[in-house]
C-alpha cells in the first residue's frame, strides 16, 4: 500500500520513468530483482513508464532514471528529450555513468573495423559509445555494474525523502577490510578494491574475485600507486590495462599505462637491436 | 473478411529489448506483417579482439542482463574446450544447478510479470499487486527463491562472481544449500498453483508446422553441451554450430536471423521439449501432458506451457543435486588453468534456447577472434515466418484490430526475446 506519510511527515509519491540505451537491461531488471522489497519500493514512487515491465506510459515524471550508454544519434535525440522532462535525471550503471564495457570498442579508434568485424559490409549506425554527462547534464550517478538494489532503494528513498544523495568516498578494500575476508593479493590474484569507490560491500571480493572496477575511481584514489603495487605482484601490463579499461572508469589512467608501456617496449626493442 | 488494418507498435513493451511490429492489411490481403529489430549494437565479439582469456566470461555474461549466467557458463565451456580443460564431476553439478535457478527465475520473470497480464487483462504486474494479490506474492516468492539460490551457488543474481575458467572461486554454504532445498520443496506446491493460473487462460489457437532446434541429451535432459539437433532430423556436434546456425543480414534488423531446413527455425523451452520430452522429470511429464503438450507442438503460444513445464523439471532435479551434495564432501573448487594456442566452442541451453560462443585464441592466450549466436537471435525468422501467418489468419477470420494487436504482442512475447542480447 502506498504511504502517505513517514515519521509523520507527509510524504510525496514522485512520478518516476525508467528508459534504457545501449545496454542489457540488467539494472533495470536488478529493480525488479529484490522480490523482497519490491512492493515496498514501489509505493514510495509512482511507476509511468517501464518498458521492460509495463505496456502503459506517461511523459508525466519528476525522475528519469536512465540506463546504458549513448552510441547513436536518436539516442542522443532521445535523451535529450527525457532531460527536459525530466527534474531529476539518474544515470544508473556503469554503461549510463562511464560507458560501461560498451567503450571497449572505443580502444580501436577504429569504428569501421568494428563495425566490419560483427557485420562484414552490411551497413549498421553506430558511433563511439559514450556516458550519458556526455550528451545532457546528470543530477545523479548511481554506480556498479551491476547497480547494487540495496543502494538504489537507499538513494531513491533519499530522493523522495528529500535527503541528499551522497556517495561513499574511501574505496572498496575498507569494506572487504570491514568484512575481513582474505586479501586477494596474498591470494595471488589481481584487484582494484584499494581505489574502486564503495558502496558494493565488496561485491566481488567477498566472492574471493578481484575487482574489476565498475564503480570508478574512490575520491582521491591513487592510482599510480595501485599499478605499481600491481607490477611488484608481478602481475603483466596486459593484466592492468585489462583491469582499468574494463568499465570505462579508469579509462584515464589506462590509456596513460598503455602510452607508457608502448614506448617500454619500443625503447627494449630498439636496446635490442 | 477484414478490410483494412494498420497496426504499428513501437517499442514492443514486457520483452527485453527493442522491437517493433506492423501489419498493415488493405482491402482483406495483408500488404504488410513485419517484425523490426532496432535495438543498438553493442559489438561483443569485436571488443574482445585482443583480450586475454579470462576477460571472456566476465565481458561476455553482460550480453545479457537477463541470462548473465547463461553467458557467462557458455563462455567459460568455450574458453575451457579451446584448453583442453574437463571440468571436474563436481563443478559440472554446480554449475547445472547454477544454470537450473537462473532458468527458474527466468521462466518465472517472464511467465508472471511478461506474459501474465495480456492473459489477466492488465498492461503490467504493476495493477495485479491489488488485484491478484496471492498472484503477485507467490510469483514473487518463486523468483526470489531461485534469485537466492544464484547468490549461494554464483555469488551473486547478475553478472555472476565465483564461476570461472577452471571450476568455481569458492563453493556455496552448505547450512544455505540446506536451506534453498527446503525452500525448492516448498516452492514444488507454488509451481503446482502456477499451473492451476495457466490453466485457467486459454491459449490461442494457432499452429504452423517449425522446425526446433536444441541440444540433444545424452540420458538427461540437456543444458550444457551435447550434440545439436532438429525435429527435421538434423544431427549435428557442437563445434559444426555454425552449419546449425547459418547466421545472414536482414535490412530492418540489428540483429542476424538463422535458418537451417527451412526459411526459419525455433528455439526455446519448445524446442527444448519437443527434442527432447523423454528427459523430463517424470512429474514434469505428467504435467505437460495434462496441458496436451507433446512433440512435436506447433503452437508457438505454448512456449509458456513449455517454460512452466521446465519449471517443474528444473526444481525436482535441483533438490535431488543438492541431496547428492549434502551427502557428500566437497573437493577442491577449482583446477589450474594453462593457455594455449586453439580453438573453443560451447553450446548451452539459456532460457531463451540454444547460445553458442566460439573464441580463438593464439599462443599467449589472448582472444583472436571470437562469435555468439544468441538464441533470439536464432528465432527472429520464425518470429516473422508466424506473424505474417498470424496476420493472414486474422485478415480471414475478420479479427477486430484491437484483437489483431494483442494477439501479435503475444505472440512475440511468446518467444521471450530477449532482443539486446541478439543485436549483442
Amino acid at each position: 500500500m502506498p504511504v502517505d506519510n513517514y515519521l509523520g511527515v507527509p510524504l510525496h509519491r514522485p512520478k518516476v520513468a525508467f528508459f534504457e540505451f545501449t545496454a542489457c537491461e540488467g539494472c533495470q531488471l536488478q529493480i525488479l530483482n529484490n522480490e523482497a522489497t519490491l512492493l515496498d519500493f514501489l509505493s514510495l514512487v509512482e511507476v509511468v513508464a517501464f518498458r521492460e515491465a509495463m505496456t502503459e506510459r506517461s511523459d508525466d515524471y519528476e525522475i528519469a532514471f536512465v540506463e546504458g550508454s549513448i552510441t547513436r544519434a536518436d539516442e542522443a535525440k532521445r535523451l535529450k528529450e527525457i532531460r527536459k522532462k525530466a527534474k531529476v535525471l539518474v544515470a544508473m550503471g556503469s554503461c549510463a555513468c562511464f560507458g560501461g564495457v560498451n567503450q571497449l570498442k572505443n580502444r580501436f579508434n577504429n569504428n569501421k573495423w568494428v563495425k566490419e568485424q560483427v557485420y562484414g559490409k552490411f551497413p549498421v549506425e553506430s558511433e563511439e559509445a559514450r556516458p550519458l554527462e556526455d550528451v545532457v547534464t546528470v543530477d545523479l550517478n548511481i554506480y556498479g555494474c551491476p547497480i547494487k538494489k540495496e543502494e538504489v532503494e537507499k538513494i531513491v528513498t533519499n530522493l523522495v525523502l528529500g535527503k541528499s544523495v551522497s556517495h561513499p568516498k574511501y574505496p572498496v578494500c575498507m569494506e572487504c577490510m570491514a568484512n575481513e575476508n582474505i586479501c586477494l593479493y596474498k591470494m595471488g590474484e589481481p584487484c582494484l578494491g584499494p581505489v574502486t569507490r564503495a558502496g558494493c560491500d565488496a561485491w566481488c571480493p567477498g566472492s574471493r574475485f578481484g575487482c574489476w572496477g565498475c564503480r570508478g575511481p574512490a575520491d582521491a584514489a591513487n592510482v599510480e600507486q595501485i599499478i605499481s603495487i600491481m607490477e611488484e605482484h608481478k602481475f603483466s601490463a596486459d593484466t592492468i590495462i585489462d583491469r582499468l579499461e574494463c568499465f570505462g572508469g579508469f579509462k584515464k589512467f589506462a590509456g596513460e599505462l598503455k602510452k607508457r608501456t608502448a614506448k617500454s617496449k619500443s625503447k627494449k626493442k630498439r636496446a635490442a637491436k | 473478411m477484414k478490410i483494412s488494418c494498420d497496426i504499428k507498435v513501437k517499442h514492443l513493451s514486457r520483452v527485453e529489448g527493442h522491437g517493433n511490429i506492423h501489419i498493415k492489411i488493405k482491402g482483406g490481403r495483408v500488404t504488410e506483417a513485419q517484425w523490426e529489430v532496432v535495438e543498438t549494437p553493442r559489438f561483443f565479439e569485436a571488443m574482445l579482439v585482443g583480450k586475454k582469456w579470462d576477460n571472456a566470461p566476465w565481458i561476455c555474461g553482460r550480453i545479457c542482463g537477463i541470462c548473465s549466467i547463461g553467458h557467462t557458463l557458455a563462455s567459460i565451456r568455450a574458453v575451457e574446450n579451446a584448453f583442453g580443460i574437463v571440468p571436474s564431476e563436481q563443478t559440472r553439478k554446480l554449475r547445472l544447478l547454477l544454470k537450473h535457478m537462473e532458468t527458474l527465475q527466468s521462466h518465472v520473470l517472464h511467465l508472471y510479470f511478461l506474459a501474465a497480464p495480456d492473459f489477466l487483462n492488465t498492461g503490467s504486474v504493476f495493477p495485479l499487486i491489488k488485484s491478484h494479490p496471492d498472484v503477485v506474492a507467490r510469483a514473487a516468492r518463486i523468483k526470489l527463491l531461485a534469485n537466492d539460490a544464484c547468490d549461494i551457488i554464483g555469488g551473486r543474481r547478475m553478472h555472476p562472481t565465483t564461476t570461472v575458467v577452471g571450476g568455481f572461486t569458492m563453493l556455496p554454504d552448505r547450512c544455505k544449500l540446506e536451506s534453498l532445498k527446503r525452500r525448492l520443496e516448498e516452492a514444488v506446491t507454488d509451481l503446482h498453483r502456477t499451473a492451476e493460473l495457466f490453466r485457467s487462460f486459454p491459449v490461442p489457437d494457432f499452429v504452423r508446422e517449425t522446425e526446433f532446434v536444441s541440444l540433444r541429451g545424452n540420458g538427461e535432459y540437456p543444458f550444457i553441451g551435447g550434440d545439436l539437433v532438429s525435429t527435421d532430423g538434423v544431427r549435428m556436434k557442437e563445434h559444426d554450430y555454425k552449419k546449425m546456425t547459418n547466421e545472414y543480414t536482414v535490412a530492418r534488423s540489428t540483429a542476424k536471423w538463422a535458418r537451417l531446413s527451412r526459411e526459419s527455425f525455433a528455439v526455446g523451452a519448445l524446442a527444448r521439449l519437443n527434442n527432447n520430452f523423454a528427459f523430463l522429470h517424470p512429474a514434469a511429464r505428467e504435467l505437460s501432458e495434462s496441458f496436451g503438450l507433446r512433440p512435436v507442438n506447433h503452437n508457438p503460444f505454448m512456449n509458456n506451457i513449455a517454460q512452466l513445464v521446465e519449471c517443474v523439471h528444473v526444481t525436482l532435479e535441483s533438490i535431488a543435486m543438492i541431496n547428492e551434495f549434502l551427502d557428500n564432501e566437497w573437493d577442491e573448487p577449482r583446477q589450474a588453468v594453462k593457455h594455449k594456442k586453439g580453438k573453443g566452442v560451447s553450446a548451452v541451453e539459456v532460457p531463451r534456447g540454444i547460445l553458442y560462443h566460439c573464441y580463438e585464441f593464439d599462443s599467449a592466450g589472448k582472444i583472436v577472434r571470437s562469435d555468439c549466436v544468441i538464441p533470439t537471435g536464432q528465432n527472429h525468422a520464425n518470429i516473422q515466418h508466424d506473424l505474417t501467418e498470424l496476420a493472414a489468419q486474422s485478415a480471414s477470420m475478420g479479427r477486430k484490430d484491437a484483437e489483431i494487436e494483442l494477439l501479435a504482442e503475444m505472440l512475440v512475447r511468446s518467444y521471450d526475446p530477449c532482443i539486446s542480447c541478439s543485436v549483442h
